[in-house]
């Protein structure tokens, strides 16, 4: 319960300092207009030369879109902010500052920054979500919208172990920023469905870098194409990343020697 | 001119050797930057699979196409425009202006420099997608070497777009919005998200009203063989005239950026 006071805390100080500047909120608002655009005219001339990807449909596509933007949004609010100053903190050995708090480090250092304007990618990724599910909405049920919200949450959940597992390697190796951009990278990949990838990436992208759970997995449920047995996989994948995600840290904090005399 | 050629070859080989001490670090970045063309390939060849070639782009063309891309990529990445906002907003910048040779002949030496490293880290990338996709490519002796020196040529003129998109940060520290404006516009109108010849006809013209396509889609058309005699050679034109107007603009609109700049301390 403390944990979740102290991330409120933690928000509402970023927020605060954030919407001091109200111009970088239209900044954002085009950063997001443009990358939706170049989004839209991407499927827009895939579905102009054929009816269906894969099995996918038009609307179908923007579903995953959508979610890839909403969760996007979510991670460059909550996660990417966080991470690369943890990076930065590990490197200029500030991390000591951290440790010498009375509250869990992996804690701490997940939730002390938010860019706040870029919840404008939250608002953008449930619109387009919105208007997709608008163009299916015969085929798409209740219990189906309720694994949607289960599966979107688990998706965000796992993104942020991603870029966990990704940071913890900093109390190694230091410079791992460049990891987080490969893994930024890979993010891309996941605007569109993973079953139309061929069978390496497809793996890749379910076992390696889990985004099939992250995203294509809540899209499924919205299109009709999700089983039950997948849902419940997913909420498994999720708790082992978790559960990983702690070993990674708790590992680097114990192998961490200090910067100070 | 003799002294600028030692001062290119001087950077270009701190460059290298920079980009050899971080040689993960740059093998990652170079990794990420390569799913982008990895996804068009899937995206597109799925597309020409169901339902035929679109453009004169079939499977085996899109395969090449993007392929090709890969290298074209490594050889257009240039000077980030957000660079600049740090430099000024930091007063970095004091320091590059006391140097002797300007900034721009610097930074295009030294990233000229780091390709030299990231295409031998290309090489195992290029060989891995090569052996999945199975590109038909079989260029001629001559195709290889105007691919060569177009995407040089290339490089200059993406360099000068992206310098003189980094040079409006002396009149604004929000300069980002603009940038990502025209990152979209090359996204669209260089060939860099398709070919132009999937996009409708007036996109088309468009872009040959721009220089984007110089960058990206020309020097891959030459490589896989899809232009005619007449189109290298106009498109060779079309480069020189393009780093003429750039590189120009570029003159011109650093003077003028210039003079905009104060720093206060010691």
């Amino acid at each position: 319960m403390n944990g979740i006071r102290l991330a409120i805390m933690h928000w509402k100080v970023g927020a605060m300092h954030e919407v001091q500047y109200r111009v970088n909120f239209f900044l954002q608002l085009i950063d997001s207009v443009i990358r939706l655009a170049t989004g839209l005219i991407a499927i827009w001339l895939v579905f102009s030369h054929t009816d269906d990807l894969a099995g996918w449909s038009r609307h179908e596509l923007l579903v995953v879109m959508g979610i890839h933007i909403l969760l996007s949004g979510i991670n460059r609010t909550f996660v990417e902010p966080n991470v690369f100053q943890f990076i930065y903190t590990i490197g200029e050995g500030e991390f000591d500052y951290v440790l010498a708090r009375p509250v869990d480090s992996q804690l701490l250092v997940s939730v002390r920054n938010l860019r706040f304007w870029q919840l404008v990618d939250v608002v953008v990724g449930v619109v387009v979500i919105g208007w997709a599910v608008s163009g299916i909405v015969e085929t798409t049920s209740l219990p189906e919208v309720l694994a949607f919200l289960v599966a979107v949450s688990c998706g965000a959940v796992i993104l942020y172990c991603m870029w966990m597992v990704v940071a913890a390697a900093a109390f190694k190796w230091i410079r791992v920023d460049d990891t987080v951009q490969l893994l930024n990278g890979l993010f891309q990949a996941g605007r569109w469905p993973v079953t139309i990838y061929p069978g390496w990436l497809r793996l890749t992208l379910t076992f390696v870098v889990p985004l099939a759970f992250a995203i294509t997995v809540p899209a499924e449920s919205l299109a009709s194409k999700l089983s039950g047995g997948m849902l419940v996989l997913t909420v498994i994948v999720t708790g082992v990343m978790l559960l990983i995600t702690r070993v990674a840290w708790q590992r680097g904090v114990r192998n961490y020697s200090g910067a100070s005399a | 001119m003799r002294k600028l050629i030692a001062v290119y070859a001087a950077e270009m080989k701190f460059a290298v050797s920079n980009q050899m001490q971080y040689r993960w670090a740059a093998f990652f970045q170079l990794t990420g930057f390569l799913i982008e063309p990895v996804v068009y390939l899937v995206v597109w060849r799925t597309v020409a699979e169901s339902g035929g070639p679109i453009g004169g782009y079939g499977v085996a063309e899109f395969t090449s196409y993007y392929i090709v891309w890969t290298l074209v990529r490594n050889m257009n990445l240039a000077l980030a425009p957000g660079s600049w906002d740090y430099w000024i907003q930091s007063g970095r910048i004091s320091n590059d202006l006391m140097h002797p040779v300007p900034i721009f002949h610097r930074q295009l030496a030294a990233f000229a420099g780091f390709k030299f490293v990231w295409i031998l880290l290309w090489f195992p990338v290029a060989a891995g997608l090569s052996l999945i996709f199975k590109p038909d490519l079989s260029p001629t002796l001559l195709q290889g070497l105007v691919f060569f020196v177009a995407i040089w040529l290339g490089y200059v003129i993406r360099f000068s777009i992206l310098f003189l998109m980094g040079l409006v940060s002396f009149w604004t520290t929000r300069a980002q919005a603009l940038i990502e404006i025209v990152i979209g516009a090359e996204l669209l109108l260089s060939g860099r998200l398709v070919p132009l010849a999937v996009m409708p006809d007036w996109v088309e013209r468009l872009a040959g009203w721009l220089p984007f396509q110089w960058t990206f889609q020309y020097p891959i058309e030459v490589l896989i063989g899809r232009l005619s005699d007449r189109d290298v050679f106009v498109g060779f034109g079309l480069q020189f005239l393009w780093i003429g107007l750039l590189t120009g603009s570029v003159v011109l609109v650093w003077r003028r950026a210039i003079k905009r700049y104060t720093a206060v301390g010691s």
